[in-house]
């Protein structure tokens, strides 16, 4: 069947729809019902078809085809009409059905010929047995398909259920048992081991801390001390600055005193005394 | 413990899982000794409860799980108007022939439709987690053999693959065929 559709009705629709295909210039809003497909639709048809299997079956159903009874030879010819359609516009697409083509023609020429006789009482299989086999194979599954697609799907038609569980409703205390407390203890300590060069100069920086140590130590000697003997060299160069930086600044909130007899002599520091004489060296 | 309780902790855990759970997860719950059977049971009461809710509890493949009832999905959808993608006619077939005819190597698939399978249906159900490779034919290339998963019987909502759609007899004279 032409697809016959007068001009005024055309335009009247191509202002509703875009046209499905155009044939000898003329849009067509719909695909054409049955066998007869004008080369110039294939185009917008090839889309339609999952591969020659569909377009055979397609073919048949069109025709009102009793499907174990197939004419092969118009339904041939026609096929061959679209693969030659087909060809020109899409060789990768073309391979398979030429595959077919070549089955249709084998099947075909096959039924020209006289059949084998198997057996007593037994016909030989009809040649187009293996084709009706696996159209209605893939037709089984094409159906079996759309039913899949038709079934409710998650986060399609449905969603599972994710309630939020509010962690923060409810504080859970860490366990702490004793040996807890001892491993962690003795990591500390380990680590104390591994990090003690570094550990001993971050306490060496702290000149308020050393401030201390000198004072308490002046305390104890309750007299002058030898301004050398308060450096221990295993203070370390840092150490020592710090030491050093510490005790000029308890001489300047005059905490400590400092005297020497004349150049090059002897310093000594003591704890500063309240209301000392004069000719006393503070820094 | 009373059942009662121990009910409404399988709905407390059912309703904060992010996936299917077994009645033999469900059962580590609990220190006293619960039969299989009477998870069962309780799992199946709860099911009664939730009967009447915008909420399912439905067995799956893989557990019990809840799920809103797809009556409400008109409504839900407007929340989040992106529709999910469409499967094209070649990936539902794909998936038809693996669902039906499992286990199928790719040879099998091209076969059935007539045409060669393109990587990326495979690659995209694989990627669903709808497929996956159970192992490979005996035959020269050892090719894949694909078979579904737990997952997709869970995403469509069946426990398992006998309860997919019953093929259809196709009719031999198809002069039935009046549609369109």
């Amino acid at each position: 069947m032409t697809v016959a559709v007068d001009a005024p009705e055309v335009a009247k629709m191509a202002a509703l729809f875009e046209p499905v295909a155009r044939i000898y210039g003329q849009p067509v809003e719909q695909l054409p019902l049955d066998l007869y497909i004008p080369p110039d639709a294939l185009a917008v048809m090839l889309d339609a078809f999952e591969g020659p299997l569909d377009l055979l079956l397609y073919m048949i159903r069109r025709a009102n085809i009793d499907i174990l009874d197939i004419p092969m030879a118009p339904l041939t010819r026609q096929y061959l009409d679209y693969v030659e359609a087909m060809r020109v516009r899409n060789l990768e697409l073309a391979a398979d059905y030429l595959v077919m083509a070549a089955m249709l023609i084998e099947i075909k020429s096959r039924m020209l010929l006289p059949r084998h006789k198997i057996g007593e009482g037994e016909d030989a299989e009809d040649p187009r047995a293996e084709l009706v086999r696996r159209l209605i194979e893939y037709e089984q599954m094409k159906i079996a398909g759309q039913k899949l697609n038709e079934m409710p799907q998650a986060e399609r038609e449905f969603f599972w259920v994710e309630t939020l569980v509010e962690k923060s409703l409810y504080v859970r205390h860490p366990e702490v048992s004793v040996a807890d407390l001892k491993e962690a203890w003795e990591a500390i300590f380990r680590q104390a081991k591994l990090n003690k060069h570094h550990k001993i100069g971050r306490e060496e920086l702290s000149v308020r801390e050393h401030m201390g140590i000198i004072l308490r130590l002046l305390q104890e000697r309750g007299d002058f001390v030898r301004f050398e003997t308060m450096f221990d060299p295993a203070m370390g160069a840092p150490g020592l600055v710090v030491h050093f930086l510490a005790m000029l600044e308890l001489a300047r909130e005059q905490l400590i005193e400092f005297t020497q007899t004349e150049a090059f002599q002897p310093i000594y520091v003591r704890v500063h005394q309240g209301g000392s004489e004069p000719g006393q060296e503070s820094a | 413990m009373e059942a009662s309780l121990v009910k409404k902790v399988l709905e407390a855990a059912l309703l904060a899982a992010r996936e299917p759970m077994t009645p033999l997860a469900l059962r580590k719950m609990f220190e006293a000794e619960l039969s299989t059977e009477t998870v069962r049971k309780l799992l199946d009461e709860l099911r009664e409860e939730w009967a009447e809710r915008p909420v399912e509890l439905i067995q799956l493949a893989s557990g019990w799980r809840f799920r809103t009832r797809a009556e409400f999905l008109p409504y839900l959808e407007r929340l989040n108007p992106e529709k999910p993608p469409k499967y094209s006619r070649a990936m539902l077939e794909t998936l038809a022939i693996i669902a039906y005819r499992q286990p199928v190597t790719r040879g099998d698939i091209e076969e059935i439709r007539g045409v060669a399978v393109n990587a990326n249906v495979v690659k995209t159900l694989e990627e669903r987690g709808w497929i996956d490779v159970v192992g490979h034919r005996d035959t020269p290339g050892r090719p894949a053999l694909f078979a579904t998963t737990k997952q997709f019987l869970d995403d469509l909502g069946l426990r398992s693959v006998s309860e997919l759609p019953p093929l259809e007899q196709i009719s031999q004279t198809l002069e039935l065929n009046n549609e369109n």
